[in-house]
């Protein structure tokens, strides 16, 4: 029920105070999706959208945190297990 | 997908897999809140590659699941008459009340409509001046921002003919709940994530803290739930009791201010009555006085009514994380998708559906023959 999709914004059609809405595009389905709750967002950002409404603007650098989180982990595993070896 | 794909990626989930399994070295028990986590957790058998010491619980987090009998009962009233175009989520339509379902009532005539968005639903209202648009506003903290729109468009276009039947849920109330049973088994969370993308989380820095459980923010690919449950796990280990998180590409921790303010000024806390559980005192949002004019309950005279849900189904027990689905003995044989008997089966999200949909030809999972086999 909670599901939201990312999808990339195409256009904004509509600059109305409650009614903000962009035409965005989900792996190639295009829908209107209102835009009141990102007023930072604009053409080009990927925003998450649960039933046509935009909560999130997905943070492009954050969105490789949990690769970069692995890499460090097993770097830290890996230097730990050399570290045990000299000792 | 952009934004999809990348975290269904099987060798970085392995990866996962073996760093949980390094790290841990006592049995521990987690619940994912949300039915969407539920979801894919038993669709991508996420469980089943865990070590045998860690036991994954469904928690309440389906509100198609939550929303109580005689809500439904309700919306059953409303969309039988004769003026009204009853609008509703896909995942609403089958879910039984006391008898009859939405599905049944529009194959009777009923004009019933199934809408992607409540802001389709105002869209109709605007169509149809001389009916009635009645929409159905169910959903967690994720759902509330887009309903509350919708009724502030009406309000704003001078609607006379929309108005919402509301069933809204909130996800902190229920944590404490399950936290403060005597008989509660779950020993840290994974919060669910598009819930926190709107709310943020801090309110469950207290609840942290006072309960000494970890807390996680946690997505919805196979991806974000491993790398929620390792956090969850090495926050246990490491005996803290923090909120961290783990889907920081959409959630902040002040969550969207646009959206709280929103909601807040349409909503206000009510207790809710949670279907399988019972009510739970502040756990859900009602219009304002301001705002009664787009109430359906009041519009169409259905306020009052109250009825008593069956007891056979043990739904409450699984919401709560105390029993899983195999446990029950109507599962899978008196109890199906086809044929509810409870909270847990009637929407696809629910814990009892996901397994009947994925696991019910597969013998017992881990976690129930280890269980049984423990206690």
């Amino acid at each position: 029920m909670c599901l939201a999709i990312p999808g990339k914004i195409k256009s904004i059609i509509s600059d109305e105070p409650l009614s903000r809405t962009a035409r965005v595009d989900f792996g190639g389905t295009i829908r209107e999706v209102n835009l009141v709750c990102v007023p930072e967002a604009k053409i080009g950002d990927y925003v998450l959208v649960h039933v046509g409404m935009a909560l999130s603007t997905i943070d492009e650098t954050e969105a490789q945190q949990v690769f970069r989180y692995l890499r460090e982990m097993e770097d830290l595993s890996e230097s730990r297990e050399s570290g045990d070896e000299i000792s | 997908m952009k934004f999809l794909d990348e975290y269904r990626d099987p060798t970085a989930v392995r990866r996962y897999v073996r760093a949980i399994a390094e790290i841990t070295t006592r049995d521990w028990t987690i619940m994912e809140i949300c039915g969407g986590q539920t979801h894919s957790i038993v669709k991508f058998g996420l469980d089943s590659l865990l070590p045998d010491k860690i036991t994954l619980l469904h928690g309440p987090g389906c509100p198609v699941c939550v929303t109580p009998a005689e809500l439904i009962d309700k919306a059953i009233e409303i969309a039988s008459r004769p003026e009204v175009i009853f609008c509703s989520f896909g995942d609403m339509m089958r879910v039984p009340g006391t008898g009859k379902d939405l599905l049944s009532v529009k194959a009777a005539g009923g004009d019933i409509r199934m809408v992607y968005s409540p802001l389709d639903a105002v869209r109709l209202a605007r169509e149809n001046p001389h009916r009635q648009v009645v929409f159905f506003a169910i959903g967690f903290e994720t759902t509330a921002p887009a309903n509350a729109m919708a009724v502030m468009q009406a309000k704003q276009s001078g609607l006379k003919n929309f108005t919402v039947l509301v069933s809204h849920v909130l996800v902190p109330p229920a944590i404490e709940a399950i936290l403060s049973s005597p008989d509660n088994r779950v020993q840290g969370f994974l919060a669910a994530g598009h819930v926190c993308a709107v709310m943020g989380y801090t309110e469950y820095e207290p609840i942290a803290e006072q309960f000494r459980v970890p807390i996680v923010v946690t997505g919805f690919e196979p991806l974000d739930i491993i790398q929620g449950i390792y956090l969850c796990i090495k926050q246990l280990e490491e005996k803290r009791f923090e909120v961290e998180n783990a889907y920081s590409r959409v959630v902040n921790r002040e969550g969207n201010r646009t959206a709280q303010r929103v909601m807040g000024d349409l909503f206000r806390v009510v207790n809710r009555k949670w279907r399988g559980i019972g009510e739970i005192p502040a756990s859900g949002l009602g219009l304002k006085e301001e705002y009664k004019e787009f109430d359906a309950e009041l519009r169409f005279g259905v306020a009052g009514k109250k009825v008593e849900e069956a007891t056979e189904c043990i739904s409450g027990l699984i919401l709560r994380g105390m029993k899983k689905p195999p446990d029950c003995p109507a599962y899978g044989t008196k109890c199906t998708p086809e044929h509810p008997l409870g909270a847990t089966m009637v929407s696809s999200e629910g814990t009892c559906a996901a397994y009947y949909s994925y696991r019910r030809l597969a013998p017992l999972g881990k976690s129930e023959s280890q269980r049984q086999k423990n206690g």
